[in-house]
């Protein structure tokens, strides 16, 4: 039945007709009437957070790590200008999310008014698409678009502005059918599937490579994937690595698997990217963290790249594809199995297994090999290791920037996707904590207790996020803080002591808290490690024992100069690997 | 490698965009360049016949393997309709040139004969000058500017390149 309503009422309904079931955010004077809105009903949930940037991260990880879309509300002018940092994060990871700021009345636009600013303008380089909203009329059409962006072809967060007299202004509305059930937009039409001459092509390819192997990425998280990469990768006995933005796409305990890629990727994988003459990239943009210096990943002949990926200018960025596919890497990879099934090759890849073989037994990832650790001191590694131990390597992993982000991508070994929450792209140091509590609202159990995160993070990256501490005590959430704590910038002071002479300029933490006593100060429960026998009890305390419902602050100190290994130096290639202490 | 180089060497090439008329259309493409480090000679843009769609075109210089990034990135604008380059194919292409010329009575003779010689047209007279309008390739505006004695150039207002598909070559949704 329609009804007379308001702007804000007719946002809200929207957003309920999108199944929308938590909104994280953070009122003030141009989005009160949006708020008022909130107050009047009980379907979506507020989580009030302490600051902004930490709202865009809860939504972005709600989203990561589940198949929903995170919604963030702020108001205009610092409300909007603070979510930008987890604005470009989703942007540079392709994670759909609607950010809605309220905007001043369309009246004052353009003349400076209190807490004013160009909301659309100031986001446009880091969304995929925003809208400021200049009519009642238009909340509804522009709502759907906006969800129907984030969520189809390559994702990506989306803007609403809306000013504060539209939120204001009354139209008749009744959401059963009003609100849009589809949208079509001449100007944007994604492409699903791929192009089917080119994917019989790619099969070919495999089936009569010598050395082939997938390098996969984000793509395969995003669209669901996994199953059918596992039943490909199993089906033709391929080997298989991912950036670090695909972990868990592929399960780390299967034979296949060579670990992650890149930088700081294993022994195996880098010299496998290198040498193979079929790569199948699905869903991964070969970006520099990846694939080192392009013309020595290039100086390789014979080698054929074919690359799939639903976002065209993704293909031929950095390194030319010789078999572009674009489409759906999920659609993709149905056509390629079908193909498969008609097939009556049965490829044999042992020669190239043979050699991988040779590069797994440079064990690169022993870390007591590739560097020396007294016995009293901890190495960020083994509590790693440990937490994956008795974790089973089953709980969600979020984590911040830097060293501790490296050391849980290379020991926690995920084998489902959507368990590791990170910012890849853009690298944006204090997401952990804020990403964990959008994990936690996204994967409630049926009985709505919350599921176990883990936040790997350490004690520069907690710090940019520290006060959403508060936020977890509102809502009880029962996050373990596994902070890797060297007293120093671990990723800075690494390349210090490798590329600056160790000028260690500006990486040393002094006056760092107490975290025990500000995580007690929270309300919350915190424990200090010191010696390697008291890991793995601390971590059975937080994770099964006495303080198994708590927030608890586990601060690890470490060895001060633990380094990542193994790591490509910024600019080398592939086979330039640093493998440990020399 | 030879293809290689070829396609690092650095071309102008002529971009026709149709694009949603809608708020901002016009800096989300003119970010794009910039956020990316592409370069931009001239754009213009104005509303087409169908005025929900606007009409833009962009001289751009740049390497073949640029000019596939900046195609694929101008199609993935959510606003952007189509994209096609004119540069390869039969294609007018036309600047507008508004210019104002010191014109006292020794040198009006001769200012617009060379005016009809370029097949332009005075559009306003006053006591001491001319404006004339002139319409073609930027080089032949480019030479007209040569032709006039340089202390005579009072203004010049240019367009920038408008383009268009020769015959079946229609850029239409």
């Amino acid at each position: 039945m329609k009804q007379k309503l308001t702007g804000a009422e007719i946002l809200i309904q929207c957003l309920q007709s999108e199944n929308v079931e938590y909104i994280f955010g953070y009122p003030g004077g141009q989005a009160l009437n949006i708020y008022d809105a909130l107050f009047r009903q009980d379907k979506i949930k507020h989580i009030l957070v302490r600051h902004e940037q930490a709202a865009t991260h809860a939504a972005d990880a709600y989203s990561r790590s589940s198949n929903k879309v995170g919604v963030t509300l702020v108001t205009s002018g610092p409300g909007v200008t603070n979510t930008i940092t987890g604005i470009a994060t989703a942007y540079m990871d392709s994670i759909p999310m609607i950010v809605i700021s309220g905007q001043v009345p369309t009246h004052f636009i353009g003349e400076d008014a209190f807490q004013e600013c160009d909301a659309v303008g100031i986001s446009r380089p880091c969304v995929k698409h925003n809208f400021l909203i200049k009519d009642v009329k238009d909340i509804p059409q522009i709502v759907k678009k906006a969800f129907y962006l984030a969520t189809s072809g390559r994702p990506g967060p989306v803007l609403i502005d809306i000013p504060k007299d539209v939120t204001a202004a009354q139209m008749d509305f009744d959401a059963a059918t009003d609100y849009p059930k589809s949208v079509e937009m001449r100007s944007y039409n994604p492409v699903n599937k791929g192009h089917l001459g080119q994917i019989r092509k790619a099969v070919q390819l495999i089936e009569n490579a010598k050395q082939p192997l997938i390098y996969f990425g984000g793509g395969i998280v995003l669209a669901n994937a996994g199953n059918l990469l596992t039943n490909l990768v199993e089906k033709l006995n391929l080997p298989i690595t991912s950036t670090l933005m695909g972990l868990g796409g592929f399960p780390a305990n299967k034979p296949q698997w060579l670990g992650m890629l890149g930088m700081h990727g294993t022994y195996e994988a880098n010299n496998a990217m290198q040498y193979a003459d079929v790569i199948l990239a699905l869903g991964a943009r070969f970006d520099d963290r990846v694939i080192g210096n392009i013309p020595d990943f290039m100086n390789i002949s014979g080698r054929t790249i074919i690359h799939v990926d639903i976002d065209p200018s993704s293909i031929s960025k950095r390194v030319k594809a010789d078999i572009p596919i674009v489409g759906n890497v999920k659609d993709v990879l149905e056509d390629i199995l079908e193909i498969l099934q008609s097939s009556k090759q049965t490829p044999n890849y042992q020669s190239w297994w043979n050699q991988i073989q040779i590069w797994r037994e440079r064990d690169s990832l022993n870390y007591r090999k590739n560097q020396t650790c007294p016995e009293n001191e901890i190495l960020p590694q083994f509590v790693v290791e440990k937490l994956y131990e008795i974790t089973k390597g089953d709980v969600f992993v979020t984590s911040d920037v830097g060293q501790h982000q490296m050391f849980a991508a290379q020991y926690y070994r995920f084998n489902k996707p959507r368990k590791w929450i990170n910012s890849g792209g853009l690298g944006t140091m204090g997401v952990g904590l804020p990403y964990a509590m959008g994990v936690c609202f996204a994967n409630q159990n049926a009985d709505l207790s919350f599921p176990t995160v883990a936040c790997i993070t350490g004690e520069g990256s907690i710090q940019m996020n520290i006060q959403e501490l508060s936020t977890c005590k509102q809502c009880g959430l029962p996050i373990k803080i596994i902070n890797l704590n060297n007293g120093m910038l671990g990723m800075v002071r690494q390349w210090q002591e490798m590329f600056y002479s160790r000028r260690y300029s500006a990486s040393y933490v002094s006056s760092l808290p107490d975290f025990v006593k500000l995580a007690e100060a929270y309300g919350h429960k915190g424990i200090r490690i010191e010696n390697p026998a008291d890991v793995v009890p601390a971590l059975e305390k937080a994770f099964f024992g006495e303080f198994k419902n708590d927030l608890v602050f586990l601060d690890f100190v470490i060895k001060k100069e633990a380094n990542v290994y193994p790591m490509i130096p910024a600019g080398k290639g592939l086979t330039d690997m640093v493998l440990g202490e020399k | 490698m030879q293809e290689n180089q070829n396609q690092n060497q650095k071309q102008k090439y002529t971009l026709s965009i149709l694009i949603e008329n809608e708020f901002g259309a016009l800096s989300r493409v003119a970010g794009l360049f910039s956020a990316r480090g592409y370069n931009i000679e001239s754009l213009t843009v104005a509303p087409t016949e169908d005025e929900s769609l606007s009409r833009m075109t962009i001289v751009t210089s740049c390497s073949e393997f640029v000019l596939e990034q900046i195609t694929k990135q101008l199609n993935k604008l959510v606003d952007v309709v189509k994209v096609i380059n004119l540069t390869d194919t039969a294609h007018v292409g036309r600047e507008l040139m508004l210019i104002k010329i010191r014109a006292l009575a020794k040198d009006r003779e001769e200012l617009k004969r060379t005016c009809d010689i370029f097949r332009g047209k005075i559009v306003d007279v006053s006591e001491n000058s001319y404006i004339m309008e002139l319409t073609g390739n930027p080089q032949k505006l480019d030479a007209f500017i040569a032709a006039i004695p340089q202390s005579l150039i009072l203004e010049t207002a240019r367009t920038g390149i408008c383009g268009i598909g020769r015959a079946e070559r229609i850029l239409k949704i």
